[in-house]
């Protein structure tokens, strides 16, 4: 297997390079991360991991609200107009050792994305701190750009920081000006059947149905797939006991990760239950209508008694 | 008595418009309350009404009432006597189904009336006006229909708990009872009188003539034989943004004389429009509006971009004067939805002397609003088709006063 996120963090403080780190419950996307982890740790990222059609693969990292433009990208990489796309899970899970939700830059500390592009959105200079995963969609770590490349120089990487909004001629007698960024192999990832991938790619706190498969899905998509993935698992949480109590579960323990220090019981205690009991009671509407629907149409399906 | 007000349609424009249909403020500056509750001759609702509230329901009264978004009614103390007493009532609110879009100025009577049902105990009917958009918005009546399924899925969303409330259409059920009712009204109010409250001509079609008693007899607890049986002297209280009133103005004239009572009312001022200048939210200007489709990142944008600022022009003049917080729009919304008080305090204090800047205010609020509109998405997520159908069947609700 890769490296584990214990393992990089581990390597991180052996370089003496200083982050923060936040733990919370595993996210799929970036507004749900952006849930636990507030603007003012540091500035979110997305990450998009890419392939084009001679099997090179890309990550490329950005700031939550820069536009990042896939056929633009594509003539800059030289790879034509529509050369570049989403990349399909396994090699999420083949290359990048991660899972679904889960794509950072440090996921290229694996032997097996060494020829995997790693673009950084300039604008990453300019912030204190940046966040990403440390290869687990549980925890998130924020630190600056420097420290970032301190760890990239280690594994005999380059930073490569490009300005992801600039839309620069790309034609005769104006080269493309990323194709330099292009790997000079490819990689075959083998296709393996849908089933198989789910199981690989499953890291310890994702469950199945939030899963789904992703092959060569356009960038809006994939945004698309995960939020029906989330949605899905929230009709979930209104039908399913376990998943009900583990939803209250959550969002408890999250509420007392982020209150919980220093505060005594008693004024900890008030705060869940000013914070929490709107939401828990609403919960609970939509569970107690959801049950009564099931059952009112189990009513008008149910034929009547034998005399 | 109420007061018949013949010069109730001002058409001129340095008087302010309030209808069902219309809602401007005199010269284009800000919707007069006072003068409003005056003209239509319905009451404040006072401290005392709210401390009576907090009393009976044994919880904190609703952000709403504290922050005076509910801040007129008719009738609303005899229902707090009639409770107290143990008589019990019942809560009636509608929607007009024009649009699939709703946006946040939409679910303020929704979130109210969730409340008002969880906090008394009471049972619910929400009426789907598919009719009535059909006619104004010239809309087929198929899809007047699918949106009133579509909206109701929203409505639901808000929380209402299935056991207690009754979601209706009116192509779905006027008919029986409910008819009769409508008949008995409409034999009361003349062809004049109609026109001087709802501003009708001799243009219109007298589809919408014959619409005002359709939205007034859902007031009377005999239009719900399925619901209420034998309980016809049950109260019903409406919670509703105040341009509705003239239709429960016309309710209320009527009822005595069916030997109903008249219906309460509680009313809530407008959700104004993010750039403020509108009288309200406008499903027909995105920009005006936060929706509840709207994306964390729309909210931010819409927020930082639309929302109408009370800061001053540079930063040494605003920590020098501070802002104007009676134009504000994102302290206006904070007073809305943010729920802790002293917060809300604080904020004002620091951003009305200058040391807080607009774009913290605006931080906060698109924070405040992500959380809601998220939270909305989940629950909405989770409303199916079968829980839409178990909303509306005609059935009847054993346990809507527990």
């Amino acid at each position: 297997m890769g490296f584990s996120k214990d393992h990089l963090l581990a390597r991180l403080q052996e370089l003496q390079i200083d982050y923060s780190k936040y733990e919370h419950p595993p996210v799929l996307t970036v507004e749900e991360q952006a849930k636990y982890v507030s603007s003012s740790e540091g500035a979110l990222s997305k990450n998009l991991f890419l392939k084009d059609k001679k099997n090179r693969y890309y990550i490329v990292s950005a700031m939550t609200d820069t536009k990042v433009d896939m056929k633009v990208l594509s003539q800059r990489l030289g790879l034509g107009k529509g050369g570049i796309r989403m990349a399909p899970e396994e090699a999420l899970s083949e290359l990048l050792q991660v899972s679904l939700g889960c794509v950072t830059p440090f996921a290229v500390v694996n032997e097996s994305a060494r020829d995997v592009s790693l673009l950084l959105d300039q604008k990453f200079k300019n912030q204190t701190r940046c966040i990403f995963h440390p290869l687990s969609n549980d925890v998130s770590i924020s630190l600056n750009t420097l420290g970032l490349d301190k760890f990239l120089q280690s594994i005999g990487r380059d930073s490569v920081y490009i300005d992801l909004e600039a839309n620069p001629v790309v034609g005769k007698d104006q080269p493309p000006d990323l194709a330099v960024y292009v790997p000079s192999n490819s990689v075959v990832v083998p296709e393996l059947p849908t089933k198989t991938a789910s199981i690989q790619t499953a890291s310890k706190n994702v469950s199945a149905e939030k899963t789904k498969p992703v092959a060569s899905a356009k960038p809006s998509k994939l945004a698309g797939n995960v939020k029906s993935a989330v949605e899905d698992s929230a009709l979930l949480v209104f039908k399913n006991p376990e998943k009900f109590v583990e939803e209250i579960l959550d969002k408890t323990t999250a509420l007392l990760l982020s209150e919980g220090k220093g505060e005594n019981v008693e004024a900890l205690a008030e705060t869940f239950r000013k914070r929490l009991t709107s939401e828990f009671t609403h919960l609970a509407v939509m569970y107690k209508n959801t049950a009564y629907s099931q059952g009112f149409y189990a009513g008008t399906q149910s034929q009547p008694k034998r005399p | 008595m109420e007061v018949d007000k013949k010069e109730e349609i001002a058409s001129d424009s340095s008087e302010q418009v309030v209808n069902p249909w219309e809602v401007s403020a005199k010269d284009g500056g800000k919707i007069d309350y006072d003068k409003l509750i005056d003209q239509f001759g319905c009451q404040r609702l006072d401290e005392s009404l709210i401390d009576r509230v907090e009393r009976l329901t044994s919880r904190q009264p609703h952000v709403f009432l504290r922050r005076g978004v509910f801040f007129a009614h008719r009738d609303f103390d005899l229902v707090l006597d009639a409770y107290e007493r143990g008589d019990k009532f019942y809560l009636y609110t509608g929607r007009g189904p024009s649009s699939e879009a709703l946006h946040l100025g939409h679910l303020i009577p929704f979130m109210f009336t969730k409340y008002l049902q969880e906090a008394f105990k009471v049972p619910l009917v929400i009426q789907l006006t598919d009719d009535e958009k059909c006619m104004w918005k010239n809309l087929s009546v198929e899809e007047s229909q699918r949106l009133a399924r579509e909206n109701a899925k929203d409505i639901i969303a808000c929380g209402f708990d299935v056991t207690k409330t009754f979601i209706f259409s009116d192509f779905d059920y006027v008919g029986g009872a409910f008819y009769k009712n409508m008949v008995k009204v409409a034999k009361c109010v003349t062809l004049n009188k109609a026109m001087g409250i709802f501003g009708f001509s001799g243009e219109d079609h007298i589809g919408k003539l014959s619409f005002p008693p359709v939205q007034a007899v859902p007031s009377f607890p005999s239009s719900f034989p399925h619901l209420f049986p034998g309980k016809d002297k049950l109260r019903c209280l409406i919670p509703c943004a105040i341009d509705q009133d003239p239709y429960f103005r016309m309710t209320r004239d009527v009822a005595p004389r069916l030997g109903y009572s008249k219906p309460a009312l509680i009313e809530s001022t407008f959700f104004p429009a993010l750039q403020a200048k509108n009288g309200k939210m406008s499903a027909s200007d995105p920009n005006s509006a936060i929706y509840v489709t709207d994306t964390a990142k729309d909210i931010k944008n819409k927020i930082n971009r639309y929302a109408f600022s009370g800061g001053q022009d540079s930063i040494e003049k605003h920590r020098e004067i501070g802002a104007n917080l009676e134009v504000d729009i994102p302290v206006k919304y904070l007073s809305f939805f943010l729920e802790d008080d002293a917060e809300l305090e604080h904020i004002k204090k620091e951003y009305g002397e200058g040391r807080m800047l607009t774009g913290e205010v605006k931080k906060r609020l698109t924070e405040v609003l992500t959380g809601m509109v998220e939270r909305h998405r989940m629950a909405r997520a989770a409303v199916t088709e079968e829980m839409v159908d178990a909303f509306m069947a005609v059935r009847p609700l054993p346990n809507m006063f527990e």
